[in-house]
């Protein structure tokens, strides 16, 4: 478990040293999701051993949300009077952002014939 | 035996009863979900976040009291978003052959979700820098962060629009998706990544393993695409 939660943490660390060290846009964690990532297509055996430390923390990810959610409500004040503008375009842009992807997502699938088996 | 009063106040600074009182409001928060039968509204961050503001307001605690301890939780966010290649990796099949059907939600989830947040609340009203720390809402906090920074907005404001971003998408999606009769776990996932990156991926892996790989993919693409489309989005538009 420790070897596992290293190595999770040995690719944050290098994601983070690159994303900082080139100035990259991508944040560090998520260059290190590539570099993991290209780690068990070289290595498939791994994923085995690593199943457990990593369904472990994805299956939780919601509570990782919490300390931050928190947060929000200590800074409700940055809002000033534009709160209910705000609050009215984070609720109708995200409804239209879900809608927009998962519209083009079924529509390109059914273009190229790439429909999911598993339903 | 220590004065209540002293033990509180040793108590209260030290990370160990917030990190506790973290865990327990969210298992708390779980527990009423599921008597709730998984309303959408009962979403465990949303109430987590409820009863630890509650909390904190009612012992008159500061926010920065309370990181000290919940850092901890806050921290494994990293190791978290470096697991999410398991996932992705397991699903690799599925993956390469939805590209196209990603790619292209990928686009239509990202530039939807700028351009429809500035237009509506330009048409609001919303200007100036606020205007501008809404653009990579979308987009997961360091990046979205950094981008605010780029265009002219408020990285703080920002980062409360991100975590808001995410808790409405966690809330509004499957509500919304279930009541279009859409099925293909990957196309609901996917977009709620591209949508409300990680607090919205932490929703589909609660509802779908294949969504929640799928939306971790959404979400780690989005983060790219928002920090290049973003100030040209801005720069275009404002």
């Amino acid at each position: 478990m420790i070897a596992h939660i290293a190595l999770l943490l040995a690719f944050q660390l290098g994601g983070e040293t690159l994303s900082r060290g080139l100035g990259l846009p991508v944040p560090g964690p998520v260059l290190g999701l590539v570099g993991f990532f290209a780690l068990l297509v070289a290595r498939p055996a791994l994923a085995d051993r690593m199943r457990p430390a990593c369904s472990g923390l994805l299956s939780h990810l919601s509570l990782l949300f919490v300390p931050a959610g928190v947060g929000v409500t200590a800074q409700l004040g940055v809002f000033g009077a534009d709160g209910p503008a705000l609050v009215t375009a984070l609720v109708l842009s995200t409804i239209l952002a879900i809608l927009a992807g998962v519209g083009t997502f079924l529509a390109v699938a059914r273009l190229t014939g790439r429909t999911d088996a598993d339903g | 035996m220590a004065e209540p009063a002293t033990l509180w106040s040793y108590l209260a600074r030290d990370p160990l009863l917030w990190l506790t009182a973290t865990l327990v409001a969210y298992l708390a928060a779980d527990r009423i979900a599921g008597a709730l039968r998984r309303h959408p509204l009962a979403n465990p961050v949303l109430l987590s976040v409820i009863l630890l503001a509650a909390l904190l307001w009612a012992t008159g605690t500061p926010y920065r009291t309370y990181f000290e301890g919940a850092q901890f939780v806050h921290f494994m966010l990293g190791p978290a978003t470096v697991a999410l290649a398991l996932p992705l990796y397991e699903n690799l099949g599925r993956v390469r052959a939805a590209l196209l059907p990603m790619a292209a939600a990928l686009v239509a989830g990202s530039l939807t979700a700028i351009l429809s947040a500035l237009l509506i609340a330009r048409a609001l009203g919303v200007e100036g820098a606020a205007l501008l720390s809404l653009a990579p809402k979308s987009a997961t906090a360091p990046v979205a962060l950094g981008v605010s920074e780029a265009v002219g907005g408020e990285p703080s404001l920002t980062a409360v629009l991100v975590i808001l971003t995410g808790i409405i998408g966690a809330v509004v999606a499957t509500p919304i998706l279930n009541a279009l009769g859409i099925r293909d776990w990957r196309a609901r996932g996917f977009a709620v990544g591209v949508a409300a990156h990680g607090i919205g991926t932490a929703h589909a892996f609660r509802v779908n393993p294949t969504a929640g790989a799928f939306s971790g993919i959404g979400m780690g693409l989005n983060a790219i695409l928002t920090a290049l489309l973003a100030p040209l989005v801005v720069r275009l538009l404002l």
